[in-house]
């Protein structure tokens, strides 16, 4: 038989049959990512107003050094660089920006969107040469699963942080007493959300038991695994959900703090 | 009602055009059809594969307004008529003749991958394997595969680039997991996965997964699965120090 060679044909960028608004989607993702990466990098250098009452901000949990109350270790870290303008945000933050950039959902949303690798599917793009993640830099893609652990730890700090923001100073030293305000609340929703992402996570689903043949074998590992599989189903809602509710906790506490809202008392 | 087709031309060998066609369509009618209808009463020559006309068999895979579909399963009420419609080959694959391409390459590929190769039957079974079809489930799903190559055609990396000599597709990564991840099998695929089949090329985008129209999901639980047990067996030194460890 006849066999006609595969030869590849490079289309210029952009260029499609497609009739539809390809072009929408990774717009949407460029933007939706572009407008958190500003806020954070520039919430992140703030060092002030991250927290309010017993309320702190997830760009800043754990604080480890600071000058707020929910400091662990004091002010200011021995061995900071003194010509390097510290902000607690940046020793936290690297860790879940690992997390999220690593993540194969938003691997896949970004070499889109910013990459244009392809900008969208059956559509022209604007490089001949490719390597994909098979070399370096993007090889390092693959050390996703250790930012899964630390994130893992920090949804833990996170929930903790919301039940220390039940509890409120009464003016009397060290007397503290229960209530929850709306920031409460928001905390609240901002762990759940992170978790059902970090819960749906590629790298989770098969350490739990994806990567067994028989998993059904391990009755444990069978449940984790179903546990995994449905929140991984929606692992792109939670990316975005929980993307939006980081920095929405974050713009609270720091309107509170700066005195622009109030936060309502509910309990 | 009439409705105006743009469908590729070209003869073997030779450069191709969008040729116009106008035919009369009704209610109920698919891509296929129409391109039927203009092959019987317009274009006799008009080139085109098919085969079961219900989804099934994977032939009349096309380009349609740009986007890998199968003919038979584009209902027309589903496009914009007030438009002609574009009716192309698929691109990542060489044309024989208007609609249809060589897709053999495919078969080559496949006959380069490990054949399944499951373990001997224990003596607590009775003559016969026994699995848990909770095992099997997870498999199962790959095996909807019709092998109509929309994936393949829709993956940028054989597509755009071109990397049928270093790189298998997402149609057989996807064959890859259903036997590397059958609770029988005892072949170890991942160093052929890595080295000669580049996984590592596959960037995630999940167009396969749009394109598939058994709506398998390619993406989630076949090849990002297959990239995890890459990470496992050359990335991830913990997992490497404990199966040094445990053997």
């Amino acid at each position: 038989m006849q066999v006609i060679p595969v030869q590849a044909v490079h289309r210029g960028f952009g260029t499609t049959s497609r009739r539809d608004n390809w072009w929408a989607a990774p717009l949407g993702v460029f933007f939706g990512l572009l407008v958190f990466l500003v806020y954070v990098n520039w919430a992140m250098f703030q060092g002030e107003h991250y927290t309010f009452g017993p309320y702190l901000s997830p760009f800043y949990s754990p604080e480890l050094w600071g000058s707020s109350p929910h400091a662990w270790f004091g002010e200011y870290p021995p061995f900071w660089p003194s010509f390097i303008p510290f902000s607690p945000a940046l020793l936290i933050l690297p860790f879940p920006a690992g997390f999220r950039f690593t993540c194969y959902y938003y691997r896949g949303a970004y070499y889109k969107s910013f990459w244009a690798d392809p900008v969208s599917c059956a559509v022209g793009e604007p490089r001949k040469s490719y390597r994909g993640e098979n070399s370096f830099p993007l090889i390092i893609q693959n050390i996703h699963r250790y930012f899964l652990y630390a994130a893992l730890v920090f949804i833990f700090l996170l929930a903790y942080d919301v039940w220390l923001a039940m509890w409120w100073d009464t003016g009397v030293a060290g007397e503290k007493e229960f209530g929850i305000g709306l920031g409460t609340l928001i905390m609240l929703a901002n762990v759940v959300l992170l978790a059902g992402y970090a819960l749906g996570c590629h790298s989770l689903r098969h350490i739990v038991g994806g990567r067994q043949d028989e998993v059904s074998k391990s009755p444990v590992a069978d449940a984790c695994y179903s546990c995994t599989s449905s929140f991984n189903g929606r692992h792109q809602l939670f990316a975005w959900a929980s993307l939006t509710s980081v920095m929405a906790t974050d713009i609270y506490i720091r309107l509170c703090s700066m005195g622009i809202i109030s936060d309502p008392r509910l309990l | 009602m009439k409705a105006t087709f743009q469908i590729w031309r070209s003869e073997p060998g030779g450069a191709g055009a969008l040729e116009s066609y106008t035919t009369e369509i009704s209610e109920g009618m698919v891509v296929l059809d129409a391109v039927h209808k203009i092959q019987a009463e317009q274009s006799p020559d008009l080139a085109c594969r098919w085969n079961c006309k219900a989804g099934k068999c994977g032939s009349c895979s096309a380009e349609i307004n740009g986007q890998p579909k199968l003919m038979c399963m584009t209902r027309l009420n589903s496009l914009d008529l007030t438009q002609p419609v574009t009716v192309e080959p698929m691109r990542a694959f060489p044309i024989i003749k208007d609609l249809v391409t060589d897709v053999s390459w495919n078969f080559r590929v496949k006959k380069g991958l490990k054949k399944f190769k499951p373990r001997a039957v224990r003596p607590e079974e009775h003559g016969t394997w026994r699995m848990a079809q909770r095992d099997v489930d997870r498999v199962q799903e790959f095996r909807k595969c019709i092998e109509c190559f929309l994936c393949q055609d829709v993956c940028h990396v054989l597509r755009d680039h071109g990397k049928h000599e270093e790189f298998i597709g997402p149609r057989f990564l996807l064959y890859s997991a259903q036997l590397e991840m059958h609770p029988l099998d005892t072949d170890d695929r991942l160093a052929d996965l890595k080295h000669k089949n580049n996984i590592g090329y596959c960037n995630i985008t999940k167009c396969c997964t749009k394109v598939c129209p058994e709506h398998i999901h390619i993406t989630d639980n076949a090849i990002i699965p297959l990239k995890e047990r890459v990470v496992d067996r050359y990335y991830d030194p913990v997992t490497k120090l404990l199966r040094m460890i445990t053997g």
